[in-house]
């Protein structure tokens, strides 16, 4: 996994670290070890390796991350804007 | 499978609870993985989906989880308050929220259930090991057919309509060669790119299809030379390269890594370049064909 990188400065992720109480709940759930901890408080380490997933942002009992999150995936990307633009409907995806 | 709580062995008040989703490859793996052992399975309803792709959508979620705890009236079966939950899961569920409702704390365990075993020997401790997300040749290569199939529904009739047109103009030959190299181009998005993947240059899926497909198109054009008018082969290579590139880019929604944010980036620039592509090459085919 560490040989394959995704495109960089595109992922949404943002932290506030000032109001974050370093419970750690983001960097248990973070599948790429985008943030760490850090005297007391989550750090943003790696922003280029989030997929956008969402897991701290909706684990985080302070909301202090966020994140546009959704799944990468072109098919279903391509079929929602194609239902938005014409309402066409495709079955299938991920 | 109904969801609702399950034994492995006969536990007790005082084992371990694990969460998973109602999709039945997941369920017989843990169950299997967690033979020998005393616990408790808590399924959720995901409709048959696994967790990832449940968690993404929600039905792994939440308000499920609290409901289903409930349900199964987990506080009278267990004397304790901890449940196990798998890591790629998590998108779908506040913890916070489950403690605030249930009581129960919720622990994010591994991302491979294969892992769970040693999670639940060494007192519930993810090593970094068990967080670490994979994306391997062998996994690549599970994907495939997956692909294959997923692609048929273009590449079949796509490929029939090719032959058939070029039949009409040249005759059998010319046809079946345009048939096989769009059935080549398909093949190469959707086999060849998840093989290479760590290996071709850039970011951009798109990007690393095109490649491949022009190589695919050189190999193509190799092969037919000199059958083929230069219009023909112009017109062959735009055309497989977007193919091949466009079957790339779709195997971004079957990786663990790409964002939806690349993803929409790369689709912005990509889409309007192969459909550019694309027309120039109908131009220069029908020029070739009526020249």
């Amino acid at each position: 996994m560490d040989k394959v990188r995704y495109l960089k400065n595109v992922a949404t992720l943002s932290l506030d670290a000032e109001h974050c109480i370093g419970c750690g709940r983001c960097i248990e759930v973070c599948p790429h070890a985008v943030l760490i901890l850090e005297c007391g408080r989550a750090r943003i380490v790696d922003q280029d390796a989030c997929m956008e997933c969402g897991a701290c942002a909706r684990n985080c009992p302070v909301s202090v991350l966020s994140v546009d999150s959704g799944v990468g995936c072109a098919s279903g990307l391509l079929s929602e804007w194609l239902e938005e633009k014409f309402s066409l409907r495709f079955r299938g995806g991920c | 499978m109904p969801p609702g709580i399950y034994a492995v062995g006969s536990p007790d008040a005082r084992a371990s609870v694990v969460v998973t989703a109602n999709y039945k490859m997941t369920y017989d793996l843990v169950r299997s993985t967690l033979r020998g052992r005393n616990i408790w399975i808590l399924v959720l309803e995901t409709y048959g989906i696994n967790v990832w792709c449940a968690a993404g959508k929600g039905s792994f979620g939440t308000r499920e989880l609290i409901g289903r705890i409930e349900s199964a009236n987990l506080k009278e079966l267990v004397d304790h308050q901890t449940i196990i939950l798998p890591i790629l899961g998590a998108p779908g569920v506040a913890a916070h929220a489950v403690t605030r409702k249930t009581g129960f704390r919720v622990r994010y365990a591994a991302i491979d259930i294969a892992d769970l075993p040693d999670y639940l020997d060494n007192g519930l401790v993810t090593t970094p090991e068990m967080k670490k997300l994979s994306f391997s040749l062998r996994q690549r290569l599970a994907l495939i057919p997956v692909e294959l199939v997923h692609s048929l529904q273009f590449s079949l009739p796509a490929s029939m309509v090719t032959f058939l047109v070029g039949w009409w103009f040249r005759g059998t030959s010319f046809g079946l060669a345009a048939a096989a190299a769009l059935c080549g181009a398909v093949l190469t998005g959707t086999v060849l790119l998840p093989i290479l993947l760590p290996w071709l240059p850039g970011a951009s899926f798109a990007f690393k299809g095109m490649l491949l497909g022009l190589l695919g198109s050189a190999c193509w054009t190799w092969a037919m030379w000199p059958g083929f008018s230069p219009a023909a082969i112009a017109a062959a290579a735009l055309a497989l390269t977007s193919i091949s590139s466009f079957y790339a880019m779709n195997f971004t929604g079957s990786t663990p890594f790409t964002s939806r944010s690349g993803v929409r980036k790369e689709m912005n620039i990509a889409l309007p370049v192969m459909l550019a592509a694309l027309l120039a090459a109908a131009l220069l085919c029908g020029w070739a064909l009526f020249s």
